[in-house]
């Protein structure tokens, strides 16, 4: 399947395997996984790791994760090799094989496996891991075409004809190709806020495509949007709750990938994006005031940290004063609370008085 | 009837003598109930006469008279059954207790006078009736020739340890014959004797009963038997008893009697089968200790006094220098001096307001401390075998202190300590307290030596102990006290009286021990956590192996090699 990902990893090996021969301490390096360790280019568009990098030396200290991150690559190395594929609940599995050295929750395993991806910064998929989680939901005027599995043939999917459900994001899209003459996509953060769009037929209304995200967006519903969108010039606009995970979690993943994985942010992130809201303003200009709830702890720390040390909002003042907006109202907003005004205000009233004026959203 | 004997009557022509015509009959007689009931450590309990008292003409009778008369006509039975909680046998349990204890004193007084490696076998069996037991005590020692035998397993208070300022075990000075009496009371069985002293000699059987009315012993039967034994004893007793497992029991007396006894062998069979068997974990006899003269600071006005009255001596001064420990001609002419008495005078002359100032003078003058050779300490070597031969433990210490002194008597004190193994962790640290080779099983918080145990700082140890308790954990605390009179709370001689000096001693002992397993589980901490490191990188470093040869496809020699390499860098790196 992929010479490249058996050679990485078997130079690797080789490396250690040296190392071991010449009485040295092993050691393996990965790149430093946070924010910290995070850049971001306003032209590129997306977050970029930075050149820290975490030593991992064997001791007796790190020998239980140096085995187990041994033990996955040389699993790795299997799949790849048998052109096989594995969830991570199934790599999680496989370690119960292991003895001592088996993972006891899968969380364990999945630092793991992002570990060994950001060492040869190659992603998951390439090792051969693929994950469990939903990519995300679509409804609108799009047309994905796809191909039968067994017999490669074309499926054309018009993903206007799902009646009350909708099309499931796949976690490998790189196959797929589209069809559309929506002129924007609309990533949504809420299912229930989808299924309200979807019911009375905003995306024929507004002319275009509705994505579930369903929190934050998955790499696969990230990398789908970011196809469809530079293939077809697409505008995205993001509709989040208006509070700091909604803004610089939700928001901040979808437009310029995670801290975490920030190897591979350069595909898995939508730099066209921007977003609608809710803002903060929103409440003054929509009278939500008396639908808000005050900020907790929690959202003014996650606030905070944002404004402290999240290169994206630092480098765009509309996100600082966006945010520092909040913190002094002292209150959030959710997607849900313009019901107050009529069930539907959101539909007749809100997003279309929004969409009129594009050029104001946040970046 | 007789009076009965007891052993603060040892100067008993003075006493019956009258004490003067000035005096009446109730004023004797209370004279006689006082001095009756002061322990006397001075003198030795030889036998009184028992002469009759001469009878008082009718017309003098008093109600004192009456009384006094009374007073005189306590049998021995009834001093017994009266007394009987002061000899240790207030119930059926401890009366079990009792009677072994004092026969196994017997036995291990007996061989190490002989110096003989003390056997003792200790058999208890249950007879039908559910609260009768048989307990058999048999020795390996001397033996005792054929005419004493009678008086000393049938006579009260017979025996020849009283009072001689000497360590030894038997104080108690009730012996045997008590325990006999005991069982005779309870039972109506006589005590059964088997004895030889040699293998040329014949071993003799009785059967005695004692006269409780006369304290003398009734020979039931008198023959020669055939006993495999060459030498030895062996006494049976039939008692109402009770067996109880458990603290305080005999199995635990046994035990700690092999404790404080480290070059006898014991065996003990119960009535439920039990068969415990503690080996000698010493050949070697412990020193015999020696008797020394009392120290001056040692003694009370009351046994002055008696000294007085009994000396030898022609003259004060003499007295002074012959009869106590420490005193030279100079020091006693000093104390004399400082009493305003002639040193020339008679000590039997001395009256009572004179010895009242030589006793006060004697206690002004500074002496120096008694000898402290007269000590017969257990000795580390053999405390430290004898644990380790009893206690199932991972660390052993043992601390004879230096001989020290308390008012005028030489003690020593010696700590022996057993830790971990199967010892319950969550639990009080067990103490065994013993006085001159005797466990002490009874009132621990009363005695001297759980007081010190209480008052010693554990936690600077890496002990746990809670406010005023004994220590927490796997802890073993053996506190012994050798002296030529061990200071006992009560008459029941079963906690050591808290003298100053004395609680000192234990502390200083307690506290190096503490510091040594202080040691031991700081070692034992280390050296734990380095094991489990080792064993945390053992068990991890395998994984390594086997990923680089699935990844790099080599041998299995190879991953062998690979996993020695790392071993070797680990430990490399580690050290």
């Amino acid at each position: 399947m992929d010479k490249t990902t058996e050679k990485l990893i078997w130079v690797a090996a080789e490396k250690l395997y040296k190392e071991i021969l010449k009485k040295e301490v092993p050691m393996l390096d990965f790149p430093m996984r946070s924010l910290e360790n995070v850049t971001y280019d306003k032209k590129k568009g997306f977050f970029e790791i930075g050149d820290r990098v975490v030593e991992r030396s064997l001791s007796y200290n790190t020998i239980k994760t140096f085995a187990q991150t041994i033990r996955m690559m040389a699993l790795s190395h299997e799949i790849v090799r048998k052109n096989d594929m594995a969830t991570k609940r199934e790599a999680y599995y496989v370690s119960k094989n292991w003895g001592e050295a088996r993972f006891t929750e899968q969380p364990e395993s999945d630092t793991i496996m992002d570990d060994i991806e950001a060492h040869f910064r190659i992603n998951r998929e390439k090792l051969g891991f693929i994950p469990e989680e939903k990519g995300g939901d679509i409804v609108g005027k799009l047309v994905v075409i796809d191909k039968d599995p067994n017999t490669g043939k074309d499926i054309r999917i018009d993903c206007t004809g799902f009646g009350t459900g909708a099309y499931s994001i796949p976690t490998d899209c790189e196959g797929l190709q589209y069809e559309t003459k929506a002129k924007f996509i609309l990533a949504i953060e809420t299912a229930g806020m989808f299924q309200r769009l979807v019911k009375h037929n905003f995306y024929t209304t507004a002319d275009c495509i509705l994505i579930s995200m369903g929190g934050v967006p998955t790499r696969a519903c990230r990398r789908f949007i970011r196809r469809l969108a530079d293939n077809h010039k697409l505008e995205v606009y993001a509709f989040v709750d208006g509070d700091p995970y909604g803004m610089t979690n939700i928001y901040r993943t979808l437009k310029v990938g995670s801290g975490n994985n920030a190897h591979l942010n350069k595909f898995f992130c939508v730099p066209q994006a921007s977003y609608l809201g809710v803002t903060p303003q929103d409440i003054i200009d929509y009278k939500l005031k008396d639908a808000t709830h005050p900020l907790e702890e929690v959202d003014i720390k996650r606030a905070k940290d944002a404004l402290k040390n999240d290169p994206f909002i630092k480098s765009h003042k509309p996100w600082r004063d966006a945010i520092n907006q909040m913190l002094t109202m002292g209150v959030r907003v959710e997607q849900q609370a313009f019901a107050k005004h009529g069930l539907n205000h959101v539909i007749e009233k809100y997003l279309p008085t929004k969409l009129k004026n594009t050029s104001k959203f946040l970046p | 009837m007789k009076r009965i004997r007891t052993k603060t009557m040892s100067k008993p022509k003075r006493k019956r003598a009258s004490p003067g015509p000035n005096l009446s009959k109730a004023k004797k007689a209370a004279v006689r109930i006082l001095v009756k009931n002061i322990p006397d450590p001075a003198v030795n309990g030889t036998k009184p006469p028992m002469e009759k008292i001469p009878p008082v003409p009718k017309e003098f009778v008093t109600e004192a008279d009456k009384m006094a008369a009374k007073q005189r006509d306590i049998s021995v039975s009834e001093f017994f059954l009266k007394n009987r909680h002061l000899l240790g046998f207030d119930n059926p349990k401890k009366a079990l207790l009792t009677t072994i204890k004092e026969a196994v004193d017997n036995s291990l007084d007996a061989c190490e006078e002989a110096k003989i490696l003390p056997e003792i076998l200790v058999e208890v069996k249950q007879l039908e009736q559910q609260d009768r037991f048989v307990v058999v005590v048999e020795d390996n020692g001397p033996g005792v020739v054929r005419e004493q035998i009678p008086s000393i397993f049938g006579k009260l208070l017979y025996g020849s340890k009283f009072h001689s300022m000497k360590q030894s075990r038997g104080q108690q000075g009730i012996g045997i014959s008590a325990a006999g009496m005991y069982g005779q009371l309870t039972t109506g069985v006589s005590t059964k004797i088997t004895s030889r002293i040699s293998r040329k000699k014949p071993a003799h059987y009785f059967e005695i009963q004692i006269d409780t009315a006369k304290n003398k012993p009734t020979i039931l039967k008198d023959e020669i038997v055939n006993w495999k034994k060459p030498q030895g004893t062996r006494v049976q007793i039939e008692l109402e008893a009770k067996y109880q497992k458990g603290p305080r029991s005999v199995e635990d007396y046994m035990r700690q009697t092999a404790l404080a006894n480290p070059h006898a062998t014991l065996i003990f069979k119960g009535p439920d089968g039990t068969k415990d068997e503690y080996k000698s974990a010493t050949r070697k006899l412990p020193t015999a200790p020696k008797e020394i003269k009392p120290h001056p600071h040692g003694v009370e006005l009351g046994i002055l006094m008696k000294m007085l009255k009994s000396s030898t001596s022609r003259r004060v001064s003499g007295f002074l220098a012959h009869d106590f420990a420490r005193i030279s001609s100079k020091t006693a002419a000093g104390i004399c001096q400082q009493a305003g008495i002639d040193p020339e005078a008679k000590p039997t002359a001395i009256a009572h307001g004179e010895a009242d100032k030589l006793y006060r003078a004697m206690n002004a003058t500074k002496i120096m401390n008694p000898p402290t050779n007269c000590l017969s300490p257990i000795g580390e070597p053999a405390l430290l075998a004898a644990l380790k031969a009893n206690v199932d433990a991972d660390f052993y210490t043992a601390i004879t202190r230096p001989p020290s002194v308390y008012r005028g008597n030489p003690f020593q004190i010696e700590v022996a300590a057993a830790y971990g193994g199967k010892m319950p962790m969550e639990e009080l640290a067990q103490l065994l307290r013993l006085a001159n080779r005797v466990p002490l099983l009874y009132q621990q918080s009363a005695c001297a030596t759980a007081k010190s145990v209480l008052q010693t700082a554990w936690k600077n140890y890496g002990i746990q102990q809670s406010k005023g308790a004994l220590p927490t954990g796997p802890l073993m605390i053996a506190i012994h006290m050798a002296s030529v009179w061990v200071p006992f709370t009560s008459e029941s001689k079963e906690a050591v009286a808290s003298y100053p000096e004395i609680i000192r001693e234990i502390k200083l002992a307690l506290q190096e021990c503490g510091r040594r397993l202080d040691a031991y589980i700081r070692r034992g901490a280390r050296d734990a956590e380095a094991k489990r490191k080792k064993d945390y990188i053992r068990s991890y470093l395998p994984h390594i192996g086997i990923g680089l040869r699935e990844i790099l496809g080599f041998k299995q020699t190879d991953e062998k090699k690979v996993l020695g390499l790392l071993t070797d860098i680990l430990e490399k790196e580690r050290a």
